[in-house]
């Protein structure tokens, strides 16, 4: 595919993407007019992490983590997902801070789990069975897989070279370290999950700082809208932006 | 402390799109109507407003629509020598909560089962005799047939505004559209959606194989539409944010922009919303529904009198009220005797990922949740059942329906799972893989059932509903067979690599699969293997009625939604022109 079918990244600015939007909301629901759309989802507001100046980064401070266990998961994910010629790694992509922030969450604290007992061990395909939310099951793993390390190497997760590190994880996928208090496959997969989350969602969670892996990627972003798009460019690279949730409030 | 309140004529349980049909077609009786509904209230505005809507984690990976487990869940196991163990965790399937049920977060694959699909023992057994049928399969026919229920999915897709193309206008063949399908006295309401790259490649390596591709019926409207109802729905913008997720633009046909406001305006019509019933209570004979109770947020106790209660709740919903409430006689695994629990059916997804040159760009993020061209060739009743070994079949498709990347970052098997190999994979494959899926059909076995479990309780102090449940050699033949056929298809689409992408394995509860469960309060002509009449109506407690597809005897390769509807439709109707005229059994046997 040649570089002339790639699109000029185009900026559609706040108003002109709810005109759209509300275009094709004909039914009434939403009110009509651009201002009355704008009215509507003023509304809406997700908090905003407090800054230090109007153009600064907010200051990412961890609301659950200790500095152990921030240490662990920042050594974890820039493992995982390093950065490289490619694009960025987790680590720079704010993926510890939207992992800490999953882990103080309802999610975190698993307020849609059940999670009654009597405990008792299944079958692979019964699924999930420990009496642990995810916090705890990330707490006591980190804490399992230090021990380890410590054991092994005489030193921490992360001080442990790139190298070392990409054995201990491998380790740990291939569940060829028991884990003393936490199953080694369910550790290792929510932690392979939630870097995938932090890294992929949308920025407004915390992680994929400046939309990077998507750019890396070439997903577009969340306020496509390709009625008049999807035959123009059937077989041609398409991308823009890309936008993210709060590139449209 | 429980708090009688004043009688009311109808108490509908659940607030979907059964419930929500039933809701806006009887509040026309000026009877009393009150819905109640486990989750809250929805609305476009201001639930599904967009960009907010657009989050892949709040939607697709925290399940912001789906059933809180921590209140209500199941336990599961797949054979009945195990013990069932509490689904602590979202997976295999998610059932909708709040107002508008699944029909929120659905992705509006919107079909008609064909005619074999509503007779599947007779039709069978017509064609190929009774030898094929495995001796522990519960293979059984609807009690209506399609041409019965022909009005009514013509109803529900005007409604929905469907987008599609008819293959089989009054028994006229049209090519372009799905010629297995059964007759329909009209096209649909609206044209079909536009296809993507992938779906342009599928169509032209079908009709060279020799097959009939198809748009899939779809209610993500192709255009702006007003429905018989007054009700506009909006253009599908193929944002690809359909599935998991409510629509913005009101182009994905949901109950709650569409049925239940309708229902609001009518004053003898009221929702209570996060409100738990908990039971349906009868009197002191059990041949009669007298209230039912429910718990509304804050966890008091209400017993609210009706004289007819519809259970219009998801699959598992029905029968556990029905076997918690004790209406109409368990399903007996040991015995194969019973009928509430009786025949659970599921579906297969199977097929090929398909890799293709470097230089193809499928633009996955551009579409909508029902955007596929399929072909029927190998589904219904069209695989000789007696050749290859299985009763059934499967559509295959290609679709575009998303391509947010939590979900969506696609490598070639033996790609690593991480680090900066897997970072090479994922940014050479996003493009240019697609999939060539099948949708299997299952059929309902003796082993495979729902009943009450004996250890677990739910938050409200019920014991749970048990799911008993594995793949059988019927099936695995199935989705073999397909397998074949969606890697001949996807290799004659021009694929460089077919991958494969399921192993013949148990049942699990973990990994996503589908929300297509059916069965449990199966309707019959047969008191011993059906928990309803043809009328949807209990055989043992005349004034309660339940719909949605746990009234399917077994699953069919196709969704399950299209006769949901039509169904609750038909019940309307049934309903107001002999039920309320005069309150019996409708049955007699």
């Amino acid at each position: 595919m040649s570089e002339e079918n790639n699109v000029e990244p185009k900026k559609v600015n706040r108003r002109a993407w709810l005109k759209l939007i509300g275009a094709g909301a004909a039914s009434g629901v939403l009110p009509a007019g651009d201002a009355a759309a704008e009215n509507a989802m003023a509304g809406m507001h997700h908090p905003v992490a407090k800054t230090t100046g109007p153009d600064e980064e907010p200051v990412a401070a961890y609301e659950f983590l200790n500095g152990d266990e921030a240490a662990f998961i920042e050594a974890a994910i820039d493992t995982l997902i390093p950065a490289d010629e490619l694009g960025p790694g987790a680590l720079q992509l704010g993926v510890a801070v939207f992992i800490d922030r999953q882990l103080n969450s309802g999610f975190g604290r698993g307020d849609r789990m059940y999670l009654q007992g009597p405990f008792i061990e299944g079958t692979p395909e019964q699924g999930y069975q420990l009496r642990m939310t995810p916090s705890e099951l990330i707490r006591n793993g980190i804490m399992d897989v230090n021990a380890h390390v410590r054991d092994q190497y005489k030193r921490t997760f992360d001080a442990l070279s790139e190298e070392d590190r990409i054995v201990v994880l491998t380790q740990l996928e291939k569940h060829e370290i028991q884990l003393p208090t936490v199953p080694t496959v369910i550790f290792f997969s929510l932690l392979y999950d939630l870097t995938m989350q932090g890294y992929f969602a949308d920025p407004l969670h915390g992680g994929n700082k400046g939309k990077a892996s998507w750019k890396m990627l070439g997903f577009p972003g969340i306020g496509g809208m390709y009625a008049d798009k999807i035959e123009a460019w059937r077989n041609k690279k398409y991308m823009t932006g890309p936008m993210s949730i709060q590139d449209l409030l | 402390m429980v708090t009688k309140l004043k009688p009311v004529d109808i108490a509908i349980v659940g607030l979907g799109w059964a419930g929500g049909i039933l809701a806006k077609e009887l509040a026309s009786t000026g009877l009393k109507i009150v819905a109640f509904e486990r989750g809250g209230p929805r609305a476009t505005n201001p639930d599904f407003l967009a960009p907010q809507v657009h989050d892949e984690l709040r939607y697709s990976r925290r399940h912001e629509l789906i059933q809180n487990l921590r209140k209500e869940t199941l336990t599961f196991r797949n054979d009945p020598s195990q013990r069932g163990l509490p689904m602590r965790q979202l997976g295999s399937f998610l059932p909708g909560e709040g107002v508008g049920g699944a029909g929120t977060h659905w992705s509006g694959l919107h079909w008609r089962w064909t005619e074999w699909e509503h007779k599947m023992y007779s039709g069978t057994v017509a064609k190929h005799g009774k030898s094929v049928v495995p001796a522990d399969m519960n293979l059984q026919d609807w009690p209506v047939d399609y041409h019965e229920l022909e009005p009514y999915y013509d109803k529900f897709e005007k409604v929905c505004g469907t987008s599609g193309k008819a293959g089989n206008l009054q028994g006229k063949r049209i090519d372009g559209g799905n010629i297995f399908e059964a007759p329909r006295a009209n096209e649909f309401p609206n044209p079909p959606l536009i296809q993507s790259h992938n779906m342009v490649l599928f169509e032209k390596a079908a009709r060279n194989l020799g097959y009939h591709p198809f748009p899939v019926p779809a209610s993500n409207a192709s255009r702006a539409y007003v429905n018989p109802d007054g009700v506009a729905l909006g253009q599908c913008h193929y944002c690809g944010f359909c599935t998991a997720f409510g629509c913005e633009a009101n182009a994905k046909a949901s109950p709650h922009f569409t049925v239940i406001p309708l229902a609001y305006k009518n004053p003898n019509f009221e929702a209570r919303t996060n409100s738990y019933v908990m039971k349906v209570n009868l009197d002191s004979r059990r041949k009669r529904a007298v209230s039912v109770t429910y718990l509304d947020a804050g966890g008091r106790e209400f017993e609210q009198p009706a004289d007819l209660v519809i259970l219009a709740a998801y699959v598992f919903g029905n029968v556990h009220l029905m076997l918690h409430s004790r209406i109409g006689k368990p399903y007996d695994f040991q015995r194969n005797s019973g009928v509430v629990g009786r025949n659970y059916a599921y579906q297969s997804m199977g097929g090929v990922a398909a890799l293709f040159s470097k230089d193809t760009y499928f633009n996955p993020f551009m579409g909508s949740g029902a955007l596929g061209t399929w072909i029927d060739d190998f589904n219904s009743d069209n695989p000789d059942f007696a050749k290859l070994g299985f009763i059934g079949g499967g559509g295959i498709s290609s679709g575009s329906n998303g391509g947010a990347p939590i979900q969506r970052h696609p490598t070639p098997p033996g790609s690593p799972r991480w680090g900066k190999g897997w970072k090479k994979a994922i940014v050479e494959t996003y493009h240019r893989m697609t999939t060539v899926g099948n949708q299997g059909s299952v059929m309902s076995y003796r082993q495979n059932y729902l009943d009450l479990d004996p250890t677990y309780t739910d938050s409200f102090g019920r014991p749970m509903l048990r799911l008993t449940f594995d793949w059988q050699e019927n099936e695995f033949r199935q989705m073999e067979f397909a397998r074949g056929i969606c890697a001949t298809i996807a290799k004659e689409m021009g694929a460089e690599q077919v991958l494969s992408r399921r192993e013949r394995g148990r049942y699990s509860i973990v990994p996503y699969q589908t929300t297509h469960n059916t069965g449990g309060t199966v309707f019959g002509d047969d008191p011993r293997t059906s928990a309803l009449n043809k009328h949807l109506q209990s055989w043992d407690v005349s004034n309660v009625f339940v719909v949605g597809s746990s009234a399917f005897p077994q699953n069919a390769g196709r969704n399950p939604t299209g006769p949901v509807g039509a169904l609750a439709y038909r019940l309307a109707d049934t309903l107001k022109d002999r039920y309320l005229k005069r309150p019996e059994r409708l049955v007699t046997v």
